[in-house]
């Protein structure tokens, strides 16, 4: 009798809150809304291959990260605003979700919020598919806030589709070291950098809204790490413009040196295309393209890494804006740079700089210059105005303002195609 | 007890609850007949207790570690891995908390005992939680925390939520190479201690093994009489970050090898600058600073209880006093600069 009763209870249960998985196909684990942190876990446990976890409409409180190490598996909610996995409370865990397996996670509709790591990690994962989900520090720009938002790092096959990420002491979205991305349709708002490709190859970062971080959309190369030299990163048709928050970054990571007020920022990078963009307002600069070198880091054992970038290709971008408080070290650059060239204030940083620094090797193999399909070229882009640093400051090379030594194209790069 | 190893095999244990040596976990842990008395850790006939030279610390809880080989097999030696232990065995640790630290003899509260069971398809995991009287433990798959206290050496009262992991994380550890669960304290240098090694070759247990006097052997880290400063921070290093930090760890995205085959300074952190270590860099622009242990990430972090900056990430909330002094001591004496 006492089975019964309970029975009884629990469709009554039903009947108030709907089954989270009412309308799933396959195999589904229902959490629904009340279900303890232990319970949110074992259903991370429970669903198998290719099942899908629902989550019901509600907050979840959390206290430790939760993890799942499960092929093909769904997490899904009922919309992120209705579906929260608050880790405010949390005392243990690097990350709020981490996610281990080795083929295919798909999560949509859930919110994660004010994890004390990384939102959602991934590591070694082929076929990542997140879409209308938000990850979120609720306390705005803030140094305590967790470092990444959405984190898939040696992953391929990656889709991120419609997603909210906001708060980030790093990057909102960080792809690191990664192959075959699709990065579309995201706002990224209130983080450090809003968009990060690092060491990644074959990457399309498409009609995103990147507003209010520190620097909007960067495509990095950094030294020392297991997949080196990115290359292929298509940047387009993104909204990219008030870029302001201040660098809330703690020192010593490599996104502490973005200048407050940066639109996008390229770094060693290697194949980029920049185009169809609207990038404006950004007080230090609109677009940025640095080797290595000028970042002033050591480079104790560099090993393969190339630390100049080349193939860069900016066309047809749409750039508008005055910038003149850059900050931080490079900011302080380009108004060094500036001063070698006018006498006096105000000093206006131009829509595009480059730092001018370039690879003696590839020079040399060369004829004392690039090869055409080595350059940074420049074309199409309105009137914007260009700066050439010729860093290091101080020596026989002027900065210049001359657009005519970047004034070429390049091929286009070839569309990442996720199917 | 020979009933306890059997059922391993026969998958069937009993109160309507099936688990086998491959599949599901049994839901309790007296089920496995691991032990002739659970309460006292007497191991059954079969069950081979042993210890490690340097252990991975694990919030100043005592451990009680157990080898189960199936009959008639052997392990293989390895001068790198854990010895290759063949499918049917098992290793039992059981953790818990002493009354009084200073007093061995006090009474120890058993908080969980973790078993990593080798199935046909490899090895699996879990976690069961000690009941009330401490008679028996509970299959806790999804983890579970357990508030504790003790006196703690210098005769402070200490206490500690002490954190049992889910089952996933045994992989955050475990998957020490190629995201594949392998077992991480057996291998011959952690368990070249007296003389466990040379009983386990005596009983027909472990084959392969080259002349005694070619075995590795760490020192043990806290103890200056058992090796040199470096030896010992490298021991420390290796049980308690290698596992993660090589690369083909779970953190080889950071580029940051501490396992005790690193030979490249650089990857072992001198000057190395941080890659996405988010606050965990608290203001400090490389991994290890030589002479320098307030400027260096490393201590930054080892130092730190915070769940986004403590390292390592999972199985501490407490700072391990000893080791983080040693580790001072080793990067203080380091000569050289980064700049």
């Amino acid at each position: 009798m006492r089975t019964v009763g309970l029975t009884i209870f629990l469709l009554g249960g039903c009947s108030s809150s709907p089954d989270p998985c009412a309308g799933v196909t396959g195999a589904c684990v229902g959490v629904p809304e009340g279900s303890s942190p232990e319970a949110v876990q074992q259903a991370l446990l429970d669903v198998q291959a290719g099942g899908t976890v629902a989550f019901g409409a509600g907050t979840f409180e959390l206290t430790t990260g939760l993890s799942l190490d499960i092929d093909d598996v769904t997490l899904q909610g009922a919309g992120m605003e209705s579906t929260i996995l608050s880790f405010a409370n949390q005392t243990d865990g690097a990350q709020g979700l981490y996610v281990t397996a080795q083929h295919g996670f798909t999560m949509h509709d859930l919110a994660v919020e004010d994890t004390k790591g990384d939102g959602v990690k991934l590591l070694g994962t082929t076929k990542v598919r997140i879409s209308k989900s938000r990850v979120e520090w609720t306390k705005g720009a803030n140094e305590t806030n967790g470092s990444y938002g959405l984190y898939p790092v040696q992953c391929a096959d990656v889709l991120l589709d419609g997603n909210v990420v906001k708060g980030a002491s790093d990057s909102g979205v960080y792809i690191g070291q990664s192959d075959m991305i699709e990065v579309k349709n995201n706002q990224v708002s209130l983080n450090v950098a809003g968009i990060e490709i690092e060491n990644s190859t074959h990457a399309d970062v498409h009609d995103n809204t990147a507003t209010n971080n520190t620097g909007g959309i960067l495509v990095f190369n950094l030294p020392g790490l297991q997949v080196e030299n990115g290359a292929i990163t298509r940047v387009f048709a993104n909204q990219v413009f008030d870029n302001n928050t201040e660098n809330f970054a703690p020192e010593g990571n490599i996104v502490g040196l973005v200048p407050t007020g940066t639109g996008i920022a390229i770094l060693a990078a290697h194949q980029v295309e920049i185009f169809n963009n609207n990038i404006h307002d950004h007080k230090s600069i609109n677009l940025g393209i640095i080797s290595y070198e000028t970042t002033m880091i050591p480079l104790p054992n560099p090993g393969n890494y190339d630390e100049y970038p080349t193939a860069i290709s900016i066309h047809d971008n749409m750039f508008a804006g005055t910038s003149d408080m850059p900050t931080g070290p490079l900011g302080a650059l380009l108004i060094s740079a500036l001063g070698e060239i006018q006498a006096t204030g105000p000093y206006i940083v131009p829509d595009i700089g480059w730092d001018g620094v370039m690879d003696p090797a590839r020079m040399a193999a060369n004829g004392g210059m690039y090869a055409a399909t080595d350059r940074i070229c420049i074309s199409n882009n309105g009137d914007a105005d260009f700066i050439n640093l010729a860093w290091p400051l101080s020596d026989a090379t002027k900065p210049s303002l001359d657009a005519s030594q970047v004034a070429c194209s390049l091929a286009a790069l070839p569309e990442v195609v996720i199917q | 007890m020979k009933r306890a190893l059997l059922l391993l095999a026969l998958a069937a244990c009993g109160d309507n609850d099936a688990c086998t040596l491959d599949g599901a976990m049994c839901k309790k842990l007296s089920y496995y007949g691991l032990f002739d008395d659970i309460a006292t850790q007497q191991p059954a006939a079969g069950v081979t207790a042993y210890d490690l030279e340097t252990p991975l610390f694990s919030d100043y809880t005592t451990k009680h570690r157990f080898l189960v080989l199936p009959a008639g097999v052997t392990a293989t030696w390895s001068d790198r891995d854990a010895l290759d232990l063949p499918v049917g065995s098992v290793l039992v640790k059981t953790f818990g908390y002493l009354a009084d630290r200073r007093d061995p003899y006090s009474h120890e509260t058993k908080i969980e005992t973790r078993l990593l069971i080798h199935g046909s398809a490899g090895w699996h995991g879990a976690s069961f939680v000690y009941d009330g009287d401490g008679s028996d433990a509970t299959l806790a798959e999804a983890g579970t925390t357990v508030p504790s206290t003790w006196i703690h050496d210098d005769g402070t009262p200490r206490d500690n939520d002490y954190i049992v992991p889910n089952e996933n994380q045994c992989k955050n550890c475990h998957a020490e190479h190629d995201d594949v669960l392998t077992p991480l304290g057996p291998k011959a240098r952690h368990l070249n201690l007296g003389a466990q090694l040379q009983g386990l070759i005596d009983h027909g247990q472990l084959a392969g093994a080259p002349p005694a006097a070619e075995w590795p052997k760490d020192p043990n880290a806290i103890d200056p009489t058992t090796g040199t400063l470096d030896q010992r921070a490298r021991a420390f290093l290796d049980i308690n970050c290698g596992h993660c930090h090589n690369p083909t760890g779970q953190a080889r995205t950071s580029g940051l090898y501490l396992d005790a085959f690193e030979t490249d300074v650089a990857k072992l952190g001198t000057c190395k600058p941080p890659v996405a270590t988010g606050r965990g860099s608290g203001g400090l622009s490389f991994d290890i600073v030589p002479g320098n242990p307030d400027a260096s990430i490393m201590i930054y972090r080892v130092s730190s209880t915070e769940p986004s900056i403590k390292m390592p990430e999972l199985g501490r909330n407490l700072v391990y006093d000893e080791g983080v002094q040693l580790l001072r001591d080793w990067i203080a004496a380091m000569p050289g600069t980064c700049n």
